[in-house]
């Protein structure tokens, strides 16, 4: 196993930690050492949660520290090599076969091969980060692909051959959790949860996304949004939501709206459910009442 | 053994994976290598490190976090894991129990696991007993020929196909340069089929005693002819026994699985049950498109209303929602009870749940009944 105990010029959990900060990510101590180990270990980093826990950020944001380009790879049933890894372009390929006439023709050089963003990453692992988005939306067959890919870091492609990184490139899953994951993609990861914050460090999440938001405002969102996790909703407001709400009563308010009528009118940006605001509806005004107090 | 290479400072902490081995952890080799760099790598300046090395590397899942966090201690701290089950929270809400919490995953033989442990476990387990199992064949012969009949849809991903609406541009490519660029087939591609995820609910109340034995017969032969399928069985809790069925020897699967449940023949409330499931979005979501099929005579003790909404949220998600009751062998038999009644126009099937042999039957032809 490869060890870089320091990469880009980042040397421990609190120096990443420290270092996400001021890319307006606020990382707990879990998340800060799974990151640095996956970095320095070179392996990719599985980031697990409920939606809106703000898995995609740390992803950018991690990008972000490193300076490195973000590739982002969008997962969903039926996604494949042509898809994630290579194509080859047909069209010029029969185009240089016909132009060839009777000399022998190779279409498998690189100028026939389209790089989709894993080959991409594959090629340019100094300059990238390459993110895996909601890998729990693909098929078996897709993980079962990736195998190869975040164990070796190599793309087999048939008519070439394998071709392998030259570094170790970053790499980020995300999964909501809709599906359990293979044991094979899990063990060939670092891996962490990201749970919903303390109250506390979801204040700071807000006023650091949200820089107009007053603190007071901040904390009331901080704990109505708690109440309403542990109402059964089937889609509870993650953090997103929580600075949406936060910046959307901010305005209402500025507009001339009071306080918890600026609350329940923006509701919308935290409930996204018709079901879920029906069952709410009755006990709404008791949970704004009693966060703002 | 230990590696006789390995520093004796490592030693703890292999200890410590095999420790999560005997106690149904899946840790694989290289997750213990990763381990021992991350240690090194962070240098142990506190146990604080250690751990969250641990949650990194070897990757517990988050609703075995605390047995895992409980091991830990008692590994390195020497505490003794006591008081891990939660104490029994306020009876309003229905409890949602996980594949047991301090449990075993399944392992991957049947026979053995390098500790035993499963086998051990299921026998300390054996609280109830099944009876002896008359419908064996029938259930073997429904083993065999679920996977061909199951309902199906067109999935999105494409495979080399006879006929279909795409060219197979890659093969026609290929073809042509072994054809000095000469095309002289079109090979063509076209959706995969995909079988359809399946929901089990069994109700395990006291009025369904007589039936409950059989249905999780029934589920365990579901489970291993199926392969994405998730069984929960209600009560006054609900609780996922999937993973306890996934074991293919079915004493021990079934010993297991009701060792997990913990509200045998009491209570019915299954529309808070329902409620429950539906609350997880993790669980809700394999409702998506399945064919949900949910074993229980429907006699709600708790709130109507609760069961028809829950009902009718579970309707729009399925693809198909089947209800079955063994009150519904009888000929005469009509649905009386309000709740019954008020869950009837969200069904799409109402159906006997008798014998085995029926519910058998009506798996098997859901494709047909629904195309019809």
């Amino acid at each position: 196993m490869v060890v870089r105990s320091k990469v880009a010029g980042i040397d421990s959990p609190e120096a990443l930690a420290h270092a996400l900060t001021s890319a307006f990510y606020l990382a707990d101590d879990g998340l800060a050492t799974a990151a640095y180990l996956g970095l320095a270990l070179g392996k990719p980093l599985l980031l697990e949660g409920a939606p809106g826990v703000g898995k995609t950020e740390a992803a950018k944001a991690l990008a972000g520290v490193l300076g490195r380009r973000l590739m982002r790879l969008q997962c969903y049933e039926g996604i494949d090599a042509a898809a994630a890894l290579y194509e080859w372009n047909y069209p010029r390929q029969m185009l240089a076969i016909r132009q060839a006439g009777d000399k022998p023709v190779d279409i498998y050089r690189d100028e026939f091969l389209i790089e989709r963003p894993m080959l991409q990453v594959l090629r340019s692992p100094d300059s990238t980060v390459l993110l895996l988005d909601e890998i729990d939306r693909s098929d078996h067959e897709f993980e079962a692909l990736l195998l190869e890919f975040l164990s070796d870091f190599t793309i087999s492609i048939p008519e070439r051959g394998t071709l392998s990184a030259r570094e170790r490139p970053v790499v980020i899953l995300t999964s909501n959790r809709t599906r359990e994951l293979h044991e094979a993609l899990r063990r060939r990861c670092v891996y962490h949860f990201i749970g919903y914050p303390a109250p506390e460090r979801e204040a700071q999440i807000i006023m650091l996304r949200a820089s107009s938001v007053a603190e007071d405002t901040a904390r009331a969102v901080v704990a109505a949004v708690g109440r309403l996790r542990r109402e059964p909703l089937t889609k509870p407001p993650g953090i997103a939501e929580a600075v949406d709400w936060a910046e959307a009563a901010t305005v209402l308010a500025k507009g001339g709206a009071t306080w918890p009528d600026a609350f329940k009118r923006s509701i919308g940006v935290a409930i996204k459910d018709e079901e879920d605001n029906v069952h709410i509806a009755p006990r709404l005004d008791a949970i704004i009442t009693g966060a703002a107090a | 053994m230990m590696d006789p290479r390995l520093p004796a400072a490592a030693a703890p902490f292999v200890a410590f994976t095999t420790l999560l081995r005997a106690n149904g952890f899946a840790v694989a080799p290289e997750q213990t290598t990763a381990f021992l760099a991350a240690i090194t790598l962070l240098g142990p300046r506190s146990l604080d490190h250690i751990r969250r090395a641990a949650h990194a590397t070897l990757a517990p899942p988050p609703e075995r976090r605390e047995a895992f966090d409980a091991l830990f201690d008692a590994h390195f701290l020497g505490t003794v894991a006591l008081g891990r089950e939660a104490a029994e929270p306020n009876a309003e809400h229905v409890r949602v129990q996980e594949d047991r919490p301090g449990g075993f995953e399944p392992p991957a033989s049947d026979d053995s696991n390098e500790a035993g442990q499963a086998a051990t476990a299921a026998e300390a387990l054996s609280m109830r007993r099944f009876g002896p199992a008359d419908e064996v064949d029938t259930l073997r012969r429904f083993q065999r020929a679920l996977p061909e009949r199951l309902p199906q849809r067109r999935g999105y991903r494409r495979i080399a196909a006879r006929r279909g609406p795409d060219l197979d541009l890659r093969r026609v490519m290929r073809g042509a340069v072994r054809n000095d660029g000469e095309i002289f087939r079109l090979p063509r591609l076209n959706r995969r089929k995909r079988r359809r995820p399946i929901l089990l609910v069994i109700d395990v109340s006291g009025s369904m005693k007589a039936r409950t034995d059989a249905h999780l017969r029934f589920a365990h032969a579901l489970v291993r002819a199926a392969d994405r399928i998730e069984v929960f069985t209600i009560g006054t809790r609900l609780t996922r026994v999937t993973r306890a069925l996934q074991l293919k020897n079915r004493e021990q699967a079934l010993a297991t699985a009701s060792g997990l449940v913990s509200d045998w023949d009491g209570g019915t409330r299954i529309g808070d049950a329902l409620q429950a499931f539906l609350a997880v979005p993790r669980f809700a979501g394999t409702a998506r498109g399945a064919v949900v099929l949910i074993l229980s005579d429907g006699l709600e003790r708790g709130d109507p209303k609760a069961m028809t909404d829950a009902v009718k949220r579970l309707a729009a998600r399925a693809w198909h929602l089947s209800w079955m009751t063994p009150l519904a062998a009888d000929p005469g038999y009509r649905p009386e009870t309000a709740a019954l009644k008020s869950i009837l126009p969200h069904l799409d099937t109402l159906a006997d749940a008798g014998s085995t042999e029926r519910l058998c039957l009506h798996v098997l032809n859901l494709a047909q009944a629904r195309a019809a």
